[in-house]
């Protein structure tokens, strides 16, 4: 049986019905659109949902409720480990979302298909861009919703803070796109997973860069992921100022990431 | 942009993937309001020309114009004026057919009706389906549908469809027959012969590069009508020689194999009638008597051979 309906009930046969009329729509509004979009694509994918928002409030739960880890700089546990899993949310969406939602973009051609769309170029990354904000700021809440329950008392400025997390963010971003443009899905998605665990392993998310040893502090404090938690721990943790060191490492891996996302990235 | 230039105008297109050459100087011109067919064996170069009108690829040598714009260099004005359906994917897998379409439709201001055109295509059942879901024929269904659905001037339908079953080949058949009759200019390719002898104005074959041939249907199918044949069954071992007369000198008859005549050449009313006549002059009828007459397909192969590629 056809599923198709009968010719005398069909839809839009009157003549003239396709005459053409093609208009964009307003960039504005083609931009949200597209972040609407992918927003509710990613928030639909379970595997995604698990990276960003469980397993970073399962992470934050655990560390600050039982003596699993040790802590350094003193305070409480929750004063520790709250801006090490904020970062580790940043680095889960911006980072390893995206380079696997835009490996299979590009695999199953549906950059391609949206470059014929009256959706330009940057608006497709501003959309995507948009979307991570959109996500980070769901995690954002939950965290600190569930830190705050936990008796959390982060100091400092807040400005520091969005300037770290909007550093962190473009970095990841960019090596996430990098990261995408030049291998396919498969290995993007494993590579992606890898530097995840790689990155909450040694990046001071939960254990303390000095529990590796001077030397290898030397070098991972020069990570993207160490960067930001060290940033967002001078500040939330210990009402430092602006911090410029971790600032400038989120900035010089921003360039690098945005110059490599350049000249890596395929729309096909 | 004057309307009196064509939708597409290519010119000696190149296009190469390292060493090996896809499309080696193309010239094609495509009028306002027409549906071209662009034939051609695998590999021939089509897909190769169509993303170079597209604004994907970009061209090695030559020009192309799309609505008398490059496609590459001016690619923000055109997309929104041209129509495109991939020849396959496109589409996020876990995104549901109707949500992909009214996507792609709150990108233009002034879009079809989404419920109505998913309707019109069989879409309405199957709009809470994830992409991935759909059966192919679905699949090819909405990438047409996002194809049209911003009411573009001009569609490139690269193997529309391809892997559709009948009732979904002539629903899109009638579809596409109803965006030229209100004016979209249409360019699209297929391996269905058939699919261009309904639907062309003009048929373009394209083989290692270039066009080949480019007319008419109708006119590539007369160009080679003096193949066509009479065939009929009679009693075996008659004698010819008054019906080749009769014929000659546009064809000749034969008896290829015992009690099977064939007529060969140029087949007119008057061939057909003397042949009628001659069985009637013998008092026998003939049995089994039909016109063979060359389809778009017997040209298409003999323009472009019958090896595999």
């Amino acid at each position: 049986m056809s599923e198709l309906a009968s010719p005398s009930v069909r839809p839009l046969s009157a003549p003239g019905t396709f005459r053409p009329d093609p208009r964009p729509a307003p960039a504005v509004r083609m931009v949200l659109a597209q972040a609407r979009f992918e927003t509710r694509l990613l928030l639909r994918n379970g595997e995604q949902v698990l990276l960003a928002i469980v397993i970073p409030a399962l992470m934050l739960i655990a560390f600050s409720a039982e003596p699993i880890g040790t802590i350094s700089g003193g305070g409480s546990r929750i004063d520790y480990y709250a801006p090490g899993i904020i970062g580790a949310a940043v680095l889960s969406t911006a980072f390893t979302s995206q380079a696997i939602a835009t490996g299979f973009e590009r695999r199953y051609s549906v950059l391609k298909r949206l470059g014929a769309t009256p959706l330009p170029r940057w608006g497709l990354l501003a959309g995507k861009s948009l979307s991570i904000l959109m996500v980070e700021c769901v995690q954002m809440m939950l965290l600190i919703g569930i830190a705050l329950a936990m008796g959390w008392s982060p100091h400092g400025d807040p400005l520091a803070v969005l300037l770290l997390l909007a550093l962190g963010t473009a970095a990841f971003s960019g090596l996430a796109l990098w990261l995408a443009g030049s291998l396919r899905a498969e290995a993007t998605l494993a590579v992606a997973n890898f530097v995840f665990l790689i990155f909450i392993g040694v990046g001071g998310v939960v254990v303390p860069l000095d529990k590796f040893g001077h030397g290898a502090q030397e070098s991972l404090q020069f990570l993207p992921i160490s960067a930001l938690t060290d940033g967002l721990r001078d500040v939330l943790q210990h009402g430092s100022a602006m911090p410029w060191g971790p600032l400038g490492i989120l900035a010089a891996w921003t360039l690098v990431a945005v110059a490599g996302a350049a000249r890596s990235f395929k729309w096909e | 942009m004057h309307e009196s230039d064509p939708a597409v105008q290519i010119a000696g297109l190149v296009k190469r993937y390292g060493d090996k050459t896809a499309v080696q100087g193309l010239d094609l011109i495509v009028d306002h309001g027409t549906l071209t067919a662009v034939l051609g064996p695998n590999g021939a170069g089509k897909t190769s020309t169509i993303e170079c009108c597209e604004g994907y690829r970009r061209p090695d040598g030559g020009t192309v114009r799309v609505l008398g714009l490059d496609p590459v260099a001016d690619a923000a004005r055109l997309r929104p004026r041209i129509g495109v359906m991939l020849q396959s994917g496109g589409i996020y897998q876990s995104v549901r057919a109707m949500e992909m379409l009214r996507h792609v439709a709150g990108l233009y201001a002034n879009p079809l009706n989404v419920d109505e055109l998913a309707a019109r295509l069989g879409l309405d059942s199957c709009g809470k389906t994830t992409f991935r879901r759909l059966s192919g024929g679905q699949q090819q269904r909405l990438s047409l549908a996002l194809a049209v659905v911003g009411r573009p001037e001009l569609i490139f339908l690269d193997e529309p469809t391809a892997g559709l079953d009948v009732q979904a080949r002539h629903a899109t058949w009638e579809l596409i027959e109803q965006l030229r009759a209100d004016g979209v200019t249409i360019v699209l390719t297929t391996h269905l012969l058939d699919e261009a002898e309904r639907l062309a104005d003009k048929v373009a074959i394209i083989d290692q590069g270039r066009v080949i041939a480019y007319d008419s249907p109708q006119r590539l199918a007369d160009t080679s009508r003096e193949q066509d044949a009479i065939r009929f069954e009679a009693p075996a071992g008659l004698d010819l020689t008054a019906l080749s007369i009769a014929v000659a000198p546009a064809a000749k008859a034969s008896e290829p194999t015992a009690g099977s005549y064939h007529v060969t050449g140029e087949i007119t009313p008057d061939t057909l009638a003397a042949t009628t006549a001659w069985c009637a002059s013998l008092g026998l009828m003939p049995r089994n008597l039909q016109i063979e007459q060359r389809s778009l397909e017997d040209v298409f192969l003999d323009l472009t051979g019958r090896e595999l590629r």
